[in-house]
């Protein structure tokens, strides 16, 4: 066990998933010589050289479609998006190239691709820097869509990325890249449990908070919180947000029969909506209240000087769980 | 060899600013830069380029009649295009790997396509007809210009490995507008990868003139991205041949990309759908019909004693053999088990998918109970 960040986990992990098999290579803006705007592939240059570390030309839709190429010659390319908010001109690669060619050829070509996109907000970033937009993913069959929490599971989650023969949405939040974790890294990943596994962080028996990626920090603070009020809260990671791990989530919900579910994307149409649709058609018998959403507001990333009033925080979600537990809240007011 | 640089916008000056060895009429002109490229071309090469357009015209109006008897869903017409797909495929090693669009029935036929494979796709059976590593081949690609990037990529591959391999790609006037097909350019320059940009101006982006998408000759794009070009006259089929060869070459000898522009015509419509009268003038297709492709090798192989009528009608019998096969391969297709609709949406088991497959296999079978 080692203590690094999560960035360096990720570094890590790149570099074993690239000793381990040739075909890997990395491709993105300025991931060369600079190492990638926030130093996830630092040093691969030196080590791996310039065919296997490639510094691509400005154009997301190029890097997204020359990987596609790669990929039908066998290659296994990891593409870094720099920021969320452009891989919007690499969309149509994406959700027509990438996500559709197994299916359209019968399953005789693969597109083994990992797109690692830093991801998400409160960094209090220029305009475009903060975006979540991984519903857009989701909502593609095709793709897997994954995110991370913690050193460990960056580590090990981008090498099962890269080794997945499908191609993996892969998101990084970067606001915890620089939180540090012990990780394991001589683990072996045959041991570990698949990229496609929610975790149970904390468990509880009052309600269950599922959530993802940066979230699940202030989900975590949220529960210690709780606990102080005598409340016990189970804090799931879905990890995997396409597919979901339904059996893990069903699991709690059975136990709790009360369901918050938070992210940072904005609700309409939103990760929460689904995974709520799913719960109720799961176990709407073991419900004991309507589950609830705690998101970012329907309304584009706002000026970083706001974006604490758009992101979920410990109190929003503490609000949703009195609702889901019938305790006095926002809607109801502290007397009732 | 470097292209015309005029400004135009106009498809009879366009003709007039493209290499040829052939001229309309079938005589043959003398060309320093490309003859070189096709001199050990004979007689029997060329009754052979002539077999190929004649059969590929003819699968060309197989598709269009099964498509109008209510087989096919779509068919995308390639009349007129057929010494540029041939020219440029029949050049080709075995070992190269195309990304073509969507309407290049030639090339797919050059590169061994079955006679089921012409219509599997526009019939809705399957999303790609053929086996792209066993035919070196990308399924036909519909969104206008992504293939281009995915040449690059593959060719940047072969780039990687020193393979003595080229990348190919196909698409038309109307894809040159694209975002994918500049940044395609970026990258190859960038990398120098090893792909050959075939460009078969046509004239026509459905009802968009060649003029909308570009106010200059389409092969004096490249340069300005490093990339050399020819433009060649789309309709002769041995120019199209040398300036194939010509880029190949260059790409195998590690200079890079090359770029060609074959100024061609389409005869027909866009697609079945399409109805070419209203964006049309009927003079400009009179005028084009007396460029024929396939008129014009046989003027010069008549001319030159080359070909005789036995040989033109064992052509036209293949091209009925080929006709008749690709008609009863489309009408004998049996579509696929509806679970078949969840197979290969991922390579490797996904609970997502195959919780849907067992709840509609349930309804499925509740159906066949009933
Ligand atoms: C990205 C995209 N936009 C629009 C279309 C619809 N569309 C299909 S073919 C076509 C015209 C293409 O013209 P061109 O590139 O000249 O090729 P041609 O069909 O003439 O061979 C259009 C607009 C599409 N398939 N893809």
């Amino acid at each position: 066990m080692t203590e690094i960040t999560l960035g360096k986990a990720l570094n890590a992990g790149l570099r074993k998933a690239m000793s381990d098999d040739e075909k890997v290579v990395l491709m993105g803006e300025d991931i060369g010589k600079l190492g990638g705007v926030f130093r996830i592939t630092d040093g691969l240059l030196g080590e791996f050289g310039a065919a296997r570390v490639i510094d691509t030309p400005l154009a997301e839709s190029g890097i997204v479609g020359t990987a596609v190429g790669l990929a039908y010659r066998g290659y296994r390319p990891v593409v870094e998006i720099q920021f969320d908010g452009f891989v919007y001109p690499a969309f149509d690669q994406i959700v027509s190239q990438v996500a559709k060619l197994h299916f359209r050829t019968q399953g005789r070509v693969k597109m083994p691709i990992t797109i690692r996109i830093p991801w998400a907000g409160g960094i209090g970033a220029a305009e475009h820097h903060s975006e979540s937009p991984e519903a857009y993913f989701v909502h593609t069959a095709g793709l897997r869509v994954i995110t991370v929490s913690n050193p460990q599971d960056a580590y090990r989650c981008l090498q099962q990325a890269i080794a997945s023969d499908d191609p993996v949405i892969f998101f990084e939040p970067k606001r915890l890249y620089h939180h540090k974790g012990e990780v394991d890294l001589s683990a072996s990943l045959a041991d570990a449990p698949p990229m496609g596994v929610a975790r149970v962080l904390r468990e509880g028996s009052d309600a269950t908070i599922i959530t993802y990626g940066a979230m699940v920090s202030t989900a975590l603070d949220a529960a210690s919180a709780a606990e102080d009020d005598g409340l016990s809260l189970e804090v799931i990671d879905l990890r995997s947000i396409s597919p979901v791990d339904y059996d893990t989530v069903a699991a709690s919900v059975r136990r709790t029969g009360r369901v918050v579910v938070a992210h940072e994307a904005s609700r309409e149409a939103g990760v929460a909506a689904e995974v709520i649709a799913s719960i109720t058609e799961r176990c709407f018998e073991y419900l004991e209240s309507p589950p609830l959403r705690v998101t970012g507001h329907d309304i584009p990333y706002p000026p970083a000087k706001l974006e604490k009033f758009h992101l979920p925080d410990l109190d929003r979600i503490l609000d949703a769980v009195d609702r889901v537990l019938d305790r006095p809240n926002s809607l109801t007011g502290a007397e009732s | 060899m470097s292209p015309q640089t005029t400004p135009i916008a106009d498809s009879t000056q366009d003709l007039e600013l493209s290499e040829r060895i052939l001229a309309p009429d079938g005589t043959r002109q003398k060309n320093p830069d490309l003859d070189p490229f096709v001199a050990d071309v004979d007689a029997e090469q060329l009754r052979a380029l002539l077999r190929d357009m004649i059969i590929l015209r003819r699968i060309d109006a197989e598709g269009v009649a099964l498509q109008r008897q209510g087989q096919l869903g779509l068919w995308a017409p390639c009349q007129g295009q057929e010494a540029a797909q041939i020219g440029t495929a029949r050049a080709l090693d075995p070992i190269d790997f195309v990304f073509p669009s969507y309407r290049e029935t030639g090339v797919i036929y050059a590169r061994g396509a079955q006679p089921g494979d012409f219509v599997r796709v526009w019939r809705g059976e399957e999303g790609a007809p053929f086996d792209p590593a066993e035919m070196r081949v990308a399924p036909l690609q519909i969104i206008i210009g992504a293939q281009t990037l995915h040449a690059v990529g593959y060719a940047m591959g072969i780039k990687h490995e020193k393979a003595p391999e080229v990348a190919v790609t196909y698409f038309g006037d109307g894809a040159t507008s694209q975002g994918d097909v500049n940044e395609a350019m970026v990258f190859a320059a960038s990398y120098q990868a090893p792909v050959v940009f075939v460009c078969q101006n046509n004239h026509w982006a459905i009802s968009e003139p060649v003029a909308v998408q570009s106010q200059y000759p389409i092969a004096g794009r490249a340069p300005g991205f490093g990339i050399p070009s020819l433009r060649v006259d789309g309709n002769d089929v041995l120019a199209c041949m040398a300036a194939m060869r010509w880029a190949l070459a260059h790409a195998r000898a590690g200079k890079g990309p090359a770029f060609i522009e074959a100024v061609t015509y389409r005869m027909g419509p866009h697609t079945t759908s399409d109805d070419p009268t209203r964006y049309r003038d009927p003079a400009e297709l009179e005028a084009w019909r007396t460029r024929d492709p396939i008129a014009r090798l046989e003027a010069h192989l008549r001319a030159s004693g080359e070909l005789s009528d036995a040989h033109v009608a064992a052509a036209q019998a293949d091209a009925d053999t080929m006709a008749r096969e690709m008609r009863a391969a489309c009408l004998g297709m049996v579509t696929r088990d509806p679970l078949a609709v969840f197979d290969n949406v991922y390579a490797e088991p996904h609970c997502g998918i195959d919780r849907q497959r067992d709840e509609y296999a349930a309804y499925v079978s509740s159906l066949e109970e009933a």
